[in-house]
């Protein structure tokens, strides 16, 4: 806890440092691989795509236009995005203000029995999802839900609404104790508390449970294709009825497959600029 | 500047029997230097987080200024506090840190800005204001705690071991700069530390707490040469006063082989007790030693250069006893040396059992 500065020495890197490198780069570039290979077939022809695996051909948008392309009596790709957009942000936003409060009274102030009320929170994840879509398939449909994007905001906030809470829970509790006697000692009300000195300290992990919220969402597909399979479906449902069902479709295939991930890279690429300077602020010492 | 005043104030927090602060009563002179000394354990953190407004208390009062701040959260006590850790705000700036309780009430940016550089400039850290926390090294982290609450120009400073996070030579230089700044600004002041050298060497007066309970609040000479109890007698001095168990002997305290001479006052109170055990309190630099092939042996000899201390073993009523003697430095004596022992100074008797002083109160 003593001495001066303590920051990692830069310009110093040990053998086992560039080895550690070297391991690192060829992991990253083999789970890229896969993606890059998707892309890299969005921009083939159906032939191309099939044929010999190769780095060579001649790069066409055939297969974007043809999955974007409206199709009579199927989902419109503007219309999934759009969907999609909605629900995603919208139930993020309402579980993030919904897990936020709770967390800070899990951890910072923490209520009587919050080990209880914890463990409910997980506890609602015990049960697999399949088991519960009859019912809640009845209750949408009793309450004329089915195929809104009213009934996935609700139920993908619901979904995402533990997660949330134990991440940010655990992201609160690390913030020092003393920081917010201190804050309170100078004199700063529970709301400058809050605003000036908490939430700097856990914006990154605020960052880091938002994304993970978003990725849940966007990427959920079984209540999507049981309770919203026609009106207000989402991507994934897009995905899964953009290709043609006859033939050969692999192009096809990895282009809605590339611009259903697009969004994801973009809110992972936003979020992760967010978290590191977070982790560059430093902590408490 | 401001007075404060304990009234048997208590904390017990929930779930435990037994008080951690334990109706404490504390009289703080306007612009004095207290220190609050104890062990692990003893509440004298707690006792300082009740003046604060951190912690709740149970029972009884405390007043800032006769005003009753039992119930005011921290808020309403302008009071400011330092940190062990610091505990500043990692995301300001140190002109941030510094500045925040000004902004809180809302101080124009001006003033702000004014009273910040002075607080810089009386704490060498001019050169820092634009620097992050993490990027100071730990004094500098220590000066801008110290800064943070200058600047506020409190009722009451509250320091909470603000200098154990400091390697040994800065924390010597930092406790003296430290008295120096305290008597210039002249604000009242409640010092926690669990270093009794610290305590010693900064409080005008030290209040030594143990389990909860104050032991004894006094100026530094008194509590070395009159400690009210056992504990005290033990806690305060460094190295540790000589405490030697004594069965008594009709109404006589046995010192190795020798009947110990005892004051009138000492005397009378062990004839009129019925304690069977006492322990003999001598401080180190009151006893002799005279090597002689005695009964006492040499184990360990410790040399500072200005002074040494030889810890003798002697047998005392059948059992054998370790004693420290300080004698002058650069000495002779060496491990093994047979000696005797002589006392030469003041002598503390306590009952073992209740740990209370025997004679009359020493006057102030």
């Amino acid at each position: 806890m003593s001495g001066g500065n303590t920051g990692p020495v830069v310009g110093q890197r040990t053998v086992g440092g560039h080895l550690l490198s070297v391991l690192a780069w060829a992991v990253g570039l083999l789970f890229f691989f896969p993606v890059f290979w998707m892309a890299l077939s969005g921009f083939k022809t159906e032939a191309d795509a099939n044929a010999d695996p190769s780095l060579i051909f001649e790069p066409t948008l055939e297969q974007f236009r043809t999955v974007t392309a409206d199709k009579p009596g199927l989902l419109d790709a503007a219309e999934a995005f759009a969907n999609s957009f909605w629900i995603v942000a919208i139930s993020t936003i309402l579980c993030m203000a919904l897990a936020i409060p709770a967390a800070y009274a899990l951890s910072i102030k923490p209520i009587g029995k919050w080990k209880d009320v914890l463990f409910f929170f997980i506890s609602t994840k015990f049960l697999p999802i399949v088991a519960a879509i009859l019912p809640l398939w009845l209750i949408a449909d009793y309450l004329d839900l089915r195929n809104t994007r009213l009934l996935l905001i609700i139920l993908y906030t619901a979904m995402n609404l533990p997660l949330a809470v134990w991440m940010l829970r655990s992201f609160f509790a690390e913030v020092p104790k003393e920081l917010i006697e201190a804050a309170q000692i100078d004199g700063a009300s529970l709301r400058s508390q809050i605003t000036s000195v908490i939430m700097p300290i856990v914006a990154p992990g605020i960052a880091a449970t938002a994304l993970l919220c978003v990725i849940f969402a966007w990427n959920e597909f079984y209540l999507a294709i049981q309770l919203n399979t026609s009106d207000a479906s989402t991507v994934p449902i897009w995905v899964n009825s953009a290709v043609e069902f006859q033939g050969q479709f692999l192009a096809q295939l990895s282009a809605a497959a590339t611009l259903a991930t697009l969004p994801v890279v973009i809110a992972g690429w936003l979020a992760q600029k967010r978290m590191i300077r977070g982790l560059a602020m430093g902590a408490i010492k | 500047m401001a007075e404060v005043k304990y009234e048997a104030a208590s904390r017990i927090y929930p779930g435990t029997e037994i008080a951690a602060v334990n109706e404490l009563n504390l009289d703080i002179a306007d612009g004095e230097l207290l220190v609050l000394v104890g062990p692990s354990g003893s509440g004298k953190s707690t006792a300082l987080r009740m003046l604060a407004g951190l912690e709740f208390v149970d029972k009884g009062s405390i007043y800032i200024n006769e005003k009753d701040v039992t119930l005011s959260p921290p808020q309403d006590r302008d009071i400011a506090m330092v940190f062990q850790n610091y505990a500043l705000y990692p995301q300001m700036s140190v002109a941030s840190n510094m500045a925040f309780a000004l902004k809180q009430q809302g101080i124009p940016k001006a003033e702000r800005m004014e009273r910040v550089k002075e607080a810089a400039r009386i704490l060498d850290l001019e050169p820092y204001l634009d620097r992050k926390p993490k990027n100071l090294s730990g004094g500098q982290r220590q000066r801008v705690a110290m800064g943070r609450a200058i600047v506020r120009e409190p009722q009451v400073f509250l320091m909470d071991e603000p200098l154990s996070n400091l390697d040994a030579k800065l924390r010597v230089q930092t406790r003296t700069e430290l008295v120096d700044l305290q008597a210039r600004l002249g604000v009242t002041t409640v010092y926690v530390t669990h270093d009794q050298v610290e305590a010693m060497t900064m409080g005008h007066r030290v209040a030594v707490l143990d389990h909860g309970v104050l032991q004894q609040v006094d100026t530094p000479r008194r509590l070395y040469s009159a400690p009210a109890n056992l504990f005290v007698a033990g806690f305060i001095g460094s190295p540790a006063m000589n405490l030697i168990e004594s069965d008594r002997e009709g109404d006589q305290l046995m010192f190795g082989s020798q009947p110990l001479e005892l004051a009138a006052d000492v005397a009378a109170d062990i004839r009129a007790s019925n304690a069977k055990k006492f322990v003999i309190g001598v401080r180190p630099e009151h006893l002799t030693t005279a090597i002689d092939g005695s009964a006492g042996e040499v184990t360990v000899v410790e040399e500072l250069g200005s002074e040494a201390f030889l810890h003798v073993t002697m047998p005392q009523q059948g059992t054998d006893t370790t004693i420290v003697v300080r004698v002058p430095g650069e000495t002779s004596t060496v491990r093994g040396d047979r000696l005797s022992i002589g006392i030469n100074g003041p002598v503390h008797v306590f009952d073992a059992e209740s740990g209370e002083r025997m004679g009359a109160p020493i006057p102030e």
